[in-house]
């Protein structure tokens, strides 16, 4: 709290509106839940609509989406000034309040969706190495299964049916975790630069692009690490949904800003006036040019012309990293660029980004990196590839 | 050994027996049930009138406000604040500045005469009626009170800053010392003994004055009614109860 906070407004701010409320830690709420949104319908895609192809990813997919979804809510948390009261979203919630009624989604697709897919698709393999295996080991696969060691030609087809309906079940609620994100921001009458009826779609479908290049590159990680040969057709395949889905997104996108452009409302100036400046590096260059147009154009080239094996799969790795830096400059642009302009529409302010604080950048990145090690975790107790399987 | 434990279990039977209507009793006299509660709730529906001509710009209500209401002094938290418009014409769009919020006055910053309209407008919570930063707490810490005043349960407060953003008219802000939310109340320890608030109260020209719509005596009834009323940011549709009087266009 230094008169420096001061020095960052240029015109006139409200005064209470010269301190930023919500930090990097908001960017990474908006982008994980996207991340797990997105991975969850590209595994659905296999066991719904029976896309063979993606099959090799499927389980990847689920627990890539659990090992996000799980540090989900650790950024608010972080962010919160009485974290200690944040049961009370639970206990006494204020139904008109969207960020309330998220938490009651976000347990139904933890609990109700993705922890019960898992369990369904792995519990057979849980069973099998509650058997094979000694020691404590022994006992976690037991404890995993809750004691249901019936592997039985019908129990496991009930296991499948179940299985199924779940997925038919959370494809909505997939839809209905990150849209309701978008919702959260697109609800804020207050601030025209979220208020727009077109948020929660826009969210739904950069949390696809993210999900979806998310698994593709984990994938291809994954084989690389384990030594496995990467299934080409399943990642061609990848990286074509990839595409369609990022052509959506980018034209709801652009809908929404020409729509801006067009009508120009009272807001238009001030937002223009931010775009061309705090924004433009985060926004035209990092998100709209080297995080949309660049992957999308890198993609549709490999639609069109024959490459190698070792070229698409080049293409693919930078591509699916353009697009996560897209989607994460994307977050960061609604999140950071919502607060930078005053509700006056006669100033601005810039985001001074701390490092080794609470709401900070090196939280920040330890926050990003835990769920790749909880995924670790995770691909080691609940192995995703078939040849493993076979070994066991 | 064995009548001890008839003796424990029948005075245990009585005093059980008997806490009912104790406990009630106690109650009775502790909330003091026969008293009449001075302040009721029902009886009142609280706003302002602001008086854009008025407002001379001193700051005494910042000054007061601060004070009266232990609001951090640091020059980006305020329950209330005063801007000064400067209006020329044909600009598109006005030169507005807050310094300190108007704490220490205005220095001097425009010649007299310049053919531009110069005035000030002070700020507060307008304690909507349909406020958006009630409806986005995510626990109710923030609520409409019957009497019209918009209050925060600071024991109860996330401290998640939603209707900080929630908010049209930057009304609000996170007390750096509790975490929690803070906003212009009226003066709500004041107002409910009688008393009117600390700006009105320290108001020199009377730009400021506190009303009560449901008490039929209160002037505020003639000057809504003699005077064209404007409200801040009317497209918002948000019930605002802080009505101005003379209010530029150009106000945002």
């Amino acid at each position: 709290m230094e008169e420096g906070l001061l020095h960052a407004v240029q015109g006139f701010m409200y005064p209470n509106e010269v301190e930023l409320q919500w930090s990097i830690l908001i960017v990474l709420y908006p982008f994980t839940t996207g991340l797990v949104a997105g991975a969850f319908i590209l595994a659905s895609l296999e066991r719904v609509f029976n896309v063979q192809a993606v099959k090799p990813t499927y389980r990847l997919a689920l627990l890539s989406a659990l090992a996000f979804l799980l540090v989900a809510p650790l950024p608010l948390q972080l962010h919160l000034g009485h974290p200690e009261r944040s049961l009370e979203m639970y206990l006494t919630p204020h139904t008109s309040s969207a960020m309330a009624m998220f938490g009651f989604i976000y347990l139904w697709y933890l609990m109700g969706v993705l922890v019960l897919e898992i369990w369904l698709d792995y519990r057979k393999d849980m069973v099998l190495l509650a058997r094979s295996e000694t020691g404590w080991k022994k006992t976690l696969y037991r404890v995993l299964t809750l004691g249901v060691d019936n592997i039985s030609e019908e129990s496991l087809r009930i296991d499948d049916k179940l299985g199924r309906f779940i997925t038919i079940v959370g494809i909505p609620s997939a839809f209905l975790l990150h849209g309701y994100v978008g919702f959260i921001f697109g609800s804020v009458k207050a601030n025209p630069w979220w208020s727009t009826p077109v948020m929660p779609i826009v969210f739904l479908f950069s949390a696809i692009v993210s999900g979806i290049a998310l698994v593709l590159l984990m994938y291809m990680l994954v084989c690389f690490l384990k030594g496995i040969s990467i299934d080409m057709p399943c990642v061609d395949t990848i990286a074509r949904y990839l595409m369609y889905a990022f052509l959506i997104d980018f034209s709801l996108e652009m809908l929404d800003l020409i729509h801006r452009i067009y009508e120009a409302d009272e807001s238009f100036k001030s937002l223009d006036f931010m775009a061309h400046t705090q924004l433009y590096t985060s926004q035209i260059i990092v998100q709209i040019i080297f995080g949309t147009i660049v992957p999308i154009s890198m993609l549709a080239f490999i639609q069109v012309v024959k490459l190698s094996e070792a070229a698409r799969k080049g293409i693919y790795v930078l591509a699916g990293l353009l697009t996560l830096m897209g989607i994460f400059a994307m977050r960061w642009n609604v999140v950071i660029g919502g607060q930078l302009f005053s509700k006056s529409f006669l100033g601005y302010t810039t985001y001074k980004m701390a490092f080794a604080t609470k709401e900070g950048l090196l939280p920040a990145i330890l926050l990003m990196i835990l769920p790749f090690g909880i995924l670790w975790v995770l691909v080691k107790v609940l192995p995703p590839f078939e040849e493993e399987k076979a070994a066991v | 050994m064995s009548s001890d434990r008839r003796d424990f279990v029948l005075t245990a039977g009585k005093l059980l027996v008997l806490t009912a209507p104790a406990a009630a009793y106690l109650e009775a006299v502790e909330t003091g049930k026969a008293e009449e509660p001075a302040y009721k709730m029902a009886e009142h529906y609280w706003g302002m009138i602001v008086d854009v001509d008025k407002c001379i710009g001193c700051g005494n209500c910042v000054r007061a406000c601060k004070t009266e209401n232990d609001v951090p002094v640091e020059p980006y938290f305020f329950r209330t604040w005063v801007e000064r418009y400067h209006v020329a014409e044909g600009a598109e769009h006005p030169d507005v500045d807050s310094p300190d919020g108007g704490y220490s006055g205005f220095p001097e910053k425009y010649a007299a005469g310049d053919g531009a309209k110069s005035f000030f407008v002070p700020k507060l919570c307008n304690q909507c009626a349909h406020s958006p930063c009630t409806q986005v707490c995510p626990v109710g810490a923030t609520f409409e009170s019957p009497d019209g005043a918009v209050l925060v349960d600071k024991s109860y407060c996330l401290g998640c800053r939603y209707c900080v953003q929630a908010c049209p008219y930057g009304c609000r802000f996170i007390d750096p010392r509790t975490k929690t939310v803070d906003k212009c109340n009226l003066c709500y320890h004041r107002i409910t003994k009688g008393l009117t608030t600390a700006c009105c109260e320290s108001c020199p020209t009377g730009a400021r004055q506190l009303v009560d719509l449901k008490d039929p005596k209160d002037p505020v009834h003639d000057f809504l009614r003699d005077h064209k009323i404007q409200v801040l940011k009317p497209q918002l549709a948000t019930g605002a109860k802080v009505y101005y009087n003379g209010l530029d266009g150009s106000v945002r």
